[in-house]
């Protein structure tokens, strides 16, 4: 296993199983399970006893390691310098050893395996890739200034792809010149990489970056924060060259470009920072702005929020996989809980992954009619055309 | 010891208590909740239980009265020593998910929280929810859990001012372990949870015993004003026999709240040298400047004769100095790139300061262990608990060994020189029983008798009839 040398290293000190400011649990495997197991600190150990013979790579040591969202919150917060940017490559090589042995969970074998066979985990042929797009003149990319990159769940899932036809209107109202790959768009491969399917990944970007050679393709805007990783962290290893934006940097940077609102009625909000935008990639700022730049809208901020914030759950493969569960104590229902103690009836986020996952845990939680979930994009249209 | 037929039914009934999801026999929680961080060799419980609530609590200990099963409770396992391992099997009690704060009195500065309440969380909820109250925080790290911490006569940031966290204790709610939930305190007889005092104290009862005498559910601490002007000096001195004094001098002043003296070989401008740190705070900044005069004048004379002085302090590090809880311990066990230490905290008079130092020196330089010595005082110079912090790899088991035996040196000459050992691993709990007074012993092995008479709890701690 890579990275086995470095296994003894954690102290189980438990720093990574909260946020900065301490407020709650903030590992959602751990939150959820409440076994020491679950925790980063618990899986180190695990991986390590795994290692040297000591334990067997049973169904629920499976289950411990892939439940892992992948959120990045142990690394923001284990104390050990250095060592600790190496947590999630410790749990993928974990993962990675498991895929090797064949020892995977079953529902994450379906997804590898879908993804494999369909470039997609949803099974969706080519030309339902497009559904979303449907009806909105968003032209194929033939050279315009970006490519518009809507990732598997924004195809694939309903509530996905409403957010990624107001993405795509928004980003046209302000004038951005884009196109999409349309049918031949396929998994970014960030969650295969995620779930330790290395081969799969290096064959999935291999393959995008070769289409987006030959389509001339040099700035990317992706929708989700998980493929933004992907394309601007992952692929330049195997020589992804390209400019990568998430859609809330570009939309931020010509919020000026839009019809200026003149006002609204008062609403107050939210925000559930994404993990692989604010913890993985630094970003944000971005989202933020984009809000102070609309009129009558207040940000209520979470107790845990930017890179504090809770994941939703669905990071890792977990929105396919569903191992951390959906009771009263995922990450999703915590985090909902959460929102609606900020006083404020409306949830944003800017992740089709955290807007799925948090508006079934909305609907789980009783609280569907008190707290909307949506995505910034779908508020921002919202208040230009209440407004224009 | 059950058949696995018997455990099997244990692990129902056990379900049936606390739900599916909050039981487990699996290899993999047998394996982890069965060792801690430190030295201590393995010891894994047949099954983890996780309850919710003091019914849960409850239940659990009747069953496991009924069954003969010994109970180990937990809070975050961060005690290092390796008290919460499962010595004689049976069922490991993680109490994290009681976790709520139940109330808190701005007036009479207390707050209620259950046993399994982290540190961290308790200091989080009270930054937002009471803002001018804090709680005394260890420096351990922030899951550390509140009943963890006062049980075993925890120290920390407000300890030079108002000494152990079970000092600060106003009372308990306890399960016994013959399964009736008892409460102590104040709250045994009024709604209001603010003393120990008038009543007979039996808080003493569950103080220091490593879970041996009862599950503790719900605790009451003491909150104190957060300043909003805080500071930080260090005192440095190179003789480490003239410490006492200095501790003596700075203490009578009484305005710290904190006061903690370490000695480290590296980084190389520590090496040799004994310092003291010096928390206090204010309300305003003429406060925080007066304190520091009277600090300063203090020790003046020490100043003058350019035997010692404060070290000059940018604000950067004064900032690393006033954060709460301070990680810098936590990190030790990354210096040999090895993921482990443990420490021999043991509460001694201040009087042993020199020679606790030298002994801590003088064990970790013949076996070759990176060591990290400290003192923290506890009270107006009442006592200290000096730490010998050993780190070691725990990937190479010689040098784990060494630490081992660095430790048990250290706890042996620990009460040779007149201190005791804190939270003390179970072989030097038997150390100290055996230099302890023989009615001493014999009054807890009765108590132990009279609340544990099946011998569930925790057993193979505080043995006294071994
Ligand atoms: C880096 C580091 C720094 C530290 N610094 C400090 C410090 O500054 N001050 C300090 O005081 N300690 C310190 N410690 C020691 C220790 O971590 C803390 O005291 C911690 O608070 C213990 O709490 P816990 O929840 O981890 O207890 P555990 O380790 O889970 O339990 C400790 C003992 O109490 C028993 N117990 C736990 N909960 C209950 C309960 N509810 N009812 C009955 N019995 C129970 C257990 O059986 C065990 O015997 C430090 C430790 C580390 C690793
Ligand atoms: S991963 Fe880091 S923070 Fe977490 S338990 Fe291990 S050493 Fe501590
Ligand atoms: S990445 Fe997130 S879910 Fe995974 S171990 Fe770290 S904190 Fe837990």
């Amino acid at each position: 296993m890579d990275h086995a040398e470095i296994l003894h290293r954690c102290f189980r000190c438990g720093y990574c199983k909260l946020p900065g400011n301490h407020v709650d649990l903030n590992c959602p495997a751990y939150l959820e399970s409440r076994f020491e197991t679950f925790s980063p600190g618990g899986r180190m150990w695990l991986l390590r006893a795994w290692r040297d013979g000591e334990l067997e790579a049973s169904e629920r040591f499976q289950r411990i390691l892939f439940s892992c969202a992948t959120c990045a919150n142990c690394t923001e917060q284990c104390v050990f310098p250095k060592f600790k940017d190496r947590l999630l490559d410790v749990f993928a090589a974990g993962k990675a050893a498991l895929v090797e042995a064949g020892r995977v969970p079953p529902a994450v074998r379906d997804y590898l395996t879908a993804v494999f066979d369909h470039g997609n985990p949803f099974k969706l042929p080519p030309k339902r890739r497009t559904l979303w797009a449907e009806g909105l003149d968003l032209p194929r990319f033939d050279g315009q200034a970006y490519l518009l990159w809507i990732g598997d769940v924004g195809a694939g899932d309903p509530r996905g792809r409403q957010m990624a036809r107001q993405v795509a209107r928004v980003l046209q109202r302000a004038g951005i010149q884009m196109g999409i790959l349309g049918p031949d768009e396929t998994s970014d491969g960030n969650e295969a990489a995620a779930l330790g399917e290395g081969e799969l990944f290096s064959h999935l970007a291999r393959q995008n970056i070769a289409r987006f050679r030959e389509r001339g393709v040099r700035r990317i805007i992706t929708l989700s924060p998980h493929g933004f990783n992907a394309l601007s962290r992952l692929y330049p290893a195997h020589g992804g060259d390209f400019a990568v934006f998430h859609y809330t940097q570009i939309l931020a940077r010509h919020m000026d470009r839009l019809a200026p609102p003149t006002g609204g009625p008062p609403l107050a909000v939210t925000f559930h920072d994404p993990c692989y935008l604010a913890r993985h990639n630094g970003e944000v700022q971005a989202p933020r702005r984009i809000l102070a730049r609309l009129p009558g809208v207040t940000l209520q901020e979470m107790d845990r929020s930017g890179k504090n914030a809770l994941c939703c759950g669905g990071g890792g493969g977990n929105y396919f996989t569903h191992l951390l569960g959906e009771g009263p104590d995922s990450a999703a229902r915590v985090r909902v809980r959460e929102a609606t103690a900020t006083g404020t009836a409306v949830m944003l986020t800017c992740c089709p992954t955290c807007l799925a996952m948090l508006e079934s845990a909305a609907v789980s939680q009783n609280l569907d009619g008190r707290l909307r979930v949506c995505d910034l994009a779908e508020l921002v249209m919202e208040r230009l055309d209440g407004c224009s | 010891m059950k058949d696995h037929g018997a455990m099997q039914r244990i692990v129902r009934e056990l379900a049936a208590i606390v739900g599916d999801r909050h039981v487990s026999d699996a290899a993999e929680e047998r394996y982890l909740y069965g060792r801690d961080m430190g030295t201590m060799p393995p010891a894994p419980p047949d099954m983890v239980v996780l309850p919710g609530t003091t019914a849960e609590v409850q239940a659990v200990v009747r069953l496991a009265n009924r069954e003969r099963v010994p109970l180990v409770p937990m809070g975050a396992g961060l005690v290092l020593s390796g008290l919460t391992r499962a010595l004689a099997g049976g069922i490991v009690v993680d109490l994290k998910r009681m976790n709520r704060v139940v109330a808190v009195n701005d007036v009479s500065r207390y707050a209620v929280v259950e046993a399994g309440t982290s540190q961290g969380m308790l200091q989080a909820y009270l930054k937002k929810h009471h803002p001018t109250l804090k709680h005394s925080l260890p420096d351990a790290p922030p899951m550390a859990t509140i009943g963890g911490n006062v049980l075993i006569h925890g120290s920390g940031h407000m300890s030079c001012a108002y000494g152990f966290h079970s000092d600060m204790l106003n009372g308990l709610e306890v399960v016994l372990p013959t399964g009736e939930v008892a409460r102590i305190g104040s709250c045994a007889v009024s709604d209001y949870w603010f003393a120990r005092a008038p009543l007979p104290d039996l808080a003493g009862l569950f103080l220091g015993w490593a879970g041996t005498t009862g599950i503790v559910t719900r605790l009451a601490i003491k909150l104190f004003p957060r300043y909003p002007f805080n500071d930080v000096a260090i005192f440095v001195a190179d003789d480490p026999a003239v410490i006492p004094d200095v501790l003596g001098r700075l203490t009578a002043v009484q305005v710290a709240e904190d006061m903690t003296a370490w000695m480290t070989p590296k980084p190389a401008w520590a090496a040799g040298h004994q310092h003291v740190n010096i928390c206090w705070g204010g309300h305003s900044r003429e406060e925080l400047i007066c304190k520091r005069d009277l600090l300063r004048a203090a020790v003046r004379d020490y100043i003058q004769a350019r035997t010692a002085g404060f070290m000059p302090l940018p604000p950067p590090l004064k900032k690393r100095f006033t954060r709460l809880p301070d990680s810098q311990l936590t990190t030790f066990a990354d210096v040999r790139k090895g993921g482990g230490f443990e420490y021999v905290g043991a509460i001694m008079p201040v009087d042993l300061f020199a020679a606790a130092y030298r002994l801590g020196v003088r064990v970790a330089e013949a076996r070759g262990v990176a060591y990290s010595l400290g003192a923290r005082i506890i009270g107006a110079n009442h006592c200290m608990m000096f730490f010998f912090a050993y780190a070691f790899n725990r990937a190479d088991d010689a040098d784990v060994a060494r630490a081992q035996g660095a430790l048990e040196e250290t706890n042996r000459e620990v009460i040779a020189l007149g201190g005791i050992p804190w939270k003390a691993e179970a072989p030097a709990q038997q150390a100290i029983l055996a230099r302890m007074d023989p009615s001493t012993r014999e009054l807890m092995a009765r108590l132990r008798r009279a609340v544990d008479p099946n011998g569930i709890m925790n057993p193979g701690n505080w043995e006294t009839e071994r």
